[in-house]
């Protein structure tokens, strides 16, 4: 046993890029435990908490590198450095030996010219760094969480004033000129506008526009408190006023959670006087409300998608409640499932990346099952006492901070949701597992190839105790995202995943399953 | 026209700061970006931060 | 405003920077052209620093300039009385001088004159002695003493009679030269060294003394890639000294080691030396030594760095990454990444593979701190032990300290707190 560390001063290197070797490194059979990181007070504590926290690493600040191990004697730590060095070499893109400035005053003077600045760093400074960029006249995308609502509120408010975007803190989905920002998908050009404040239900939007042979124009994002009583829906507003006087813009979706009613009646006010259709989709919100005002209102993310394109083709646009195949062909499938359960299985488990898409599932859950504990549920009483252990039934956004602290979201990593997996296969009281699988930039490269293994484990599971465990998940992806969808889907097939061509079907068949259970 | 639509008719190039795999992936699709090598100012130090901004 | 006093401060100090005129005006001795030296101080490079504190090197080049001077007969006696109190140990540039490596300036040792003409003031340097074992690596065996007698008794005086029938010789255009010939003035200098020799030849030649006295001392340099640093130096601390003490002025105009701390001063806050432990240089090593062996971060040598050559001007060295690491990529990306922590861009200093744009120049205190870039230094590495040599070479950086600790008494001294 021996605990080894090593120190490179004034060595920046951003934290998904660390987490990312940390995990690479594990896999070494000689060594025990690693943490791979920057000197900040928190990756000092996550060494301490590991046994990792040498004097030569509690010496470190936030600009120093460092790795702790523990490992057994035989361990090089020259090898080991190596490794590292060649991992993090690996990360920087070929032939890309470019100078990067380190400060957006510099980036300007190499690139005069920009028009939007993508902002990805910790919360705490975020205010101040984008506060110079709206100063610079550039329109913003902030995916930073972890900022104050105030800040936020003054940030918009700027914008405003300056007429620029100001897309976020939070907002994680954005597509500009046709160019996917941070987690977005590659769709088809079309003349469809969507406004988001729900990026995993923007993905979603977005992807079935393009399976529904439609397709975008732009997709703005606000971030997931733009519609708050404090934030006063500014982003929303400002980016519907750009798709109505965009010419490539045809038809408007609006998506979010529902907002405050005051919000919502100063939207739909906006709204009203827009000529050209507008699709409203307040998740789960009084759709007689939207109606009202003039606008389309949906019952689920995939009827967002499918009114959207009828109203783009100039069709009218119709209520899409059911499934793409035939119902009775839906009901043979879950009548196959349910003969194989044991007794003993009467519950679902929803494991989700996307948390809009958790959102859905609870939304439509719920009116059946009451009961539906979750990390975010519906209703204080059903929130969940440990977080890591499922009850009953259950619906996890595993990208929630809880499942995040030290570690990269679930989207870029699956390993969380694979130990999961693992967890609910050998609980024999779980009937079904709901997942998503969302594709596009920013996600893995093969999301689907790293469960696969953790499904075949839980289902075998399942099998030798008599039982059988049914795996349900709708792939959030495009022909154009970098990953590639044919290979994902069969991937899952092969390993007994029932494919459902959206979220909105996929929980719906799981409500079929439950529904016959009882 | 506002500076929105303005943006939409032009060609997107974009700074970015934070996340290297943001830069990569705008790369991959051969669109125009500058990456940050982005620190907080001062290291964090919230104290000759607040010096800095005087100076 | 604040603000705009700083920014008028530091843009008439790197004007007087790049106003400098540094001449070669001639050759003298230590105690007699040195202000306020005698035989009993011992100048060396770096901020000040105590004996019990020194690192190998330095007391070794010590101990060799007491055993040269004939103030001690071996190393017994010279650490005896370098520890006795009687003598003196000053920084060089206390004494308007600088040095490389350990930097040792004792009283009979020839010195560079170097001329600042556009405002008179004037840098020392004594001659580099070559490679491997020497004083400046600490060595202090008979064979360096003998050869710093042959410099005292023959060298010196064939290069004053030189310079006597040259003139004056304009440093500042011979280092704009070289650095578009691949020196950038600190650890590459044989583009210096071959024009100073070909400059000085044609009058060597007609000094009074032996043809073969005539070649050794030419065989002497040629042989010495250096020689030059020991010219360079000097003529940017004589372009860099005229910036002390200019109020509200945040830019550097001193960095120094002494083997145990780097030192850096400031042009707004007088002469104050702002230290912290200096860093051990991780580099490229001779076959036969590791890092283990490294003594940290020593010398004079660094002021070029601080005038806007050496590794700033690593754009312009490209052929230095065989010596130092790196891609050729990497050179020209430091420089670019010292533009970001410096006032402006060098009137004489140019960089053909960056559009001949000035090198980055003008160290700026906030602009280190706000984005955590540090000044890039090409260095030598001297082995930890006195009289081993040098080992290898490489980059570093100073210390973040020096900086932080410069910024807070900056804003002191102009009343923030």
């Amino acid at each position: 046993m021996g605990l080894k560390s090593y120190v490179k001063k004034n060595a920046y290197y951003d934290s998904v890029v660390l987490m990312q070797v940390t995990k690479e490194l594990k896999k070494s059979e000689d060594i025990n435990e690693v943490i791979v990181g920057m000197g900040t007070a928190l990756n000092k504590e996550l060494a301490g908490n590991l046994g990792l926290l040498t004097d030569e690493v509690k010496a470190t600040t936030q600009n120093d590198f460092f790795v702790s191990l523990d490992g057994e004697d035989t361990v090089d730590m020259d090898e080991v450095l190596n490794k590292i060095t060649e991992l993090l070499n690996k990360k920087k893109t070929s032939g890309d030996e470019d100078y990067r400035p380190a400060t957006l005053k510099s980036a300007l003077k190499v690139m005069p010219e920009a028009n939007l600045a993508l902002f990805s760093i910790p919360g705490e400074y975020a205010y101040e760094e984008v506060k110079k960029a709206l100063d610079e006249n550039l329109h913003v995308m902030l995916f930073s969480d972890n900022v104050t609502m105030d800040e936020e509120k003054k940030l918009k408010d700027y914008a405003k004033e300056k007429g620029l975007l100001m897309m976020g803190p939070d907002c994680g989905t954005a597509i500009i000129n046709h160019t996917p920002l941070a987690f977005a998908n590659v769709i088809k050009p079309g003349n469809i506008g969507i406004v988001g404040a729900a990026g995993t239900g923007t993905q979603e939007v977005s992807v079935l526009i393009d399976k529904f042979g439609g397709g975008t124009s732009q997709v703005i994002g606000t971030g997931g408190r733009d519609l708050k009583e404090q934030i006063g829906g500014t982003m929303m507003l400002m980016g519907f006023e750009a798709l109505e006087a965009d010419d490539e813009t045809e038809v408007i979706v609006l998506i979010s959670k529902p907002p405050h009613e005051s919000i919502a009646k100063k939207i739909l006010e906006r709204v009203k006087e827009c000529k050209k259709p507008v699709v409203v989709d307040f998740i789960g919100g009084d759709t007689e409300m939207i109606k009202s005002y003039g606008a389309h209102a949906c019952i689920s993310l995939e009827d967002a998608a499918q009114k959207a394109v009828a109203l783009a083709k100039g069709n009218t646009p119709e209520d899409f409640t059911g499934f793409s195949m035939d119902e009775g062909a839906v009901d043979e499938m879950v009548e196959k499932e349910v003969q194989k359960y044991r007794n003993t299985q009467k519950y679902v488990r929803g494991l989700y990346t996307g948390g809009t898409l958790a959102d859905e599932a609870m939304m439509v859950l719920t009116e059946s099952l009451k009961a539906v504990y979750s990390n975010k549920p519906k209703s204080p009483e059903f929130k969940l006492e440990d977080v890591f252990k499922s009850r009953e039934n259950t619906i996890i956004d595993l990208g929630e901070d809880e499942f995040t602290l030290g570690k990269p979201h679930p989207m870029i990593d699956p390993s969380a949701r694979v130990e999961r997996m693992k967890q609910e296969g050998s609980d024999e009281n779980v009937a079904v597992v709901l997942m998503d699988m969302v594709l596009g930039y920013g996600s893995h490269e093969d999301p689907a190839g790293e469960m696969i293994e953790s499904v075949k484990e839980a289902k075998d599971s399942m099998a030798s105790k008599g039982g059988h465990l049914t795996v349900v998940a709708s792939v959030c992806g495009t022909e154009g995202d970098p990953q590639d969808l044919k290979a994902t889907e069969q991937k899952l097939k092969d390993a007994g995943v029932i494919l459902m061509p959206s979220n909105a079907q996929a929980v719906k068949f799981v409500d079929k399953i439950m529904k016959r259970i009882s | 026209m506002s500076k929105i639509n303005e943006l939409f008719d032009s060609e997107l190039k974009v700074i970015n700061l934070g996340l290297e795999s943001f830069s990569d992936d705008l790369k991959l699709q051969k669109k125009a970006v500058v990456h940050v090598e982005w620190r907080p100012v001062a290291g964090g130090n919230k104290k000759l931060s607040s010096i800095l901004n005087q100076l | 405003m604040l603000k705009e006093k700083i920014e008028q401060a530091n843009k008439e100090a790197i004007e007087k920077l790049f106003k400098a005129q540094p001449t070669l005006i001639g050759l003298g001795t230590a105690e007699q052209d040195i202000p306020n030296m005698n035989k009993k101080t011992i100048l060396h490079a770096g901020p000040p620093v105590k004996w019990e504190k020194m690192s190998g090197p330095l007391k070794g080049a010590i101990m060799g300039g007491l055993i040269y001077e004939g103030l001690a007969k071996d190393e017994e006696e010279a650490i005896k009385l370098a520890e006795s109190g009687e003598i003196t140990f000053d920084s060089c540039h206390h004494h308007s001088a600088v040095g490389p490596m350990a930097g040792v300036v004792t009283a009979s040792m020839p010195v560079w004159i170097v001329e600042n003409t556009t405002f008179g003031n004037k840098a020392y340097c004594t001659l580099n002695e070559g490679l491997g074992k020497v004083l400046r690596y600490g060595a202090y065996s008979e064979e360096v003493i003998e050869r710093l007698n042959w410099i005292e008794k023959t060298l010196a005086p064939v290069l004053k009679a030189t310079l006597a029938l040259s003139g004056p010789i304009d440093l500042q255009t011979m280092i704009a030269q070289v650095i578009q010939m691949g020196d950038e003035g600190h650890n590459r200098n044989k583009a210096g060294t071959s024009l100073m020799i070909r400059e000085l030849a044609p009058y060597l030649v007609q000094t009074s003394f032996d043809s073969q006295v005539k070649s050794d001392v030419l065989t002497f340099m040629h042989g010495n890639d250096h020689f030059f640093l020991n010219l360079t130096m000097p003529a940017f601390k004589s372009s860099l000294d005229p910036l002390e003490n200019t109020p509200y002025c945040t830019l550097v105009y001193t960095m120094a080691r002494n083997g145990t701390e780097f030192g850096i001063r400031v042009a707004g806050i007088g002469n104050r030396w702002f230290t912290a432990p200096a860093e051990v240089i991780d580099g490229l090593f001779f076959p036969g030594f590791t890092k283990e062996d490294a003594n940290p971060d020593i010398g004079d040598s660094v002021i070029c760095e601080t005038a806007g050559a050496g590794g700033f001007a690593m754009a312009a060295a490209i052929p230095i990454v065989q010596f130092v690491g790196g891609t050729p990529q990497d050179a020209i990306n430091f420089t670019k990444s010292m533009y970001e922590i410096t006032q402006g861009e060098n009137a004489s200093f140019k960089v053909p593979v960056l559009d001949f744009k000035g090198t980055p120049t003008g160290i700026d205190i906030r602009k280190v701190v706000e984005t955590g870039i540090l000044p890039v230094i090409n260095t030598g590495i001297a082995h930890k032990d006195a009289g081993v040599g040098q080992v290898g070479a490489g980059l570093v950086r100073p210390p973040m300290k020096c900086f932080e600790e410069a910024l807070e008494a900056f804003a002191e001294s102009v009343g923030i707190s």
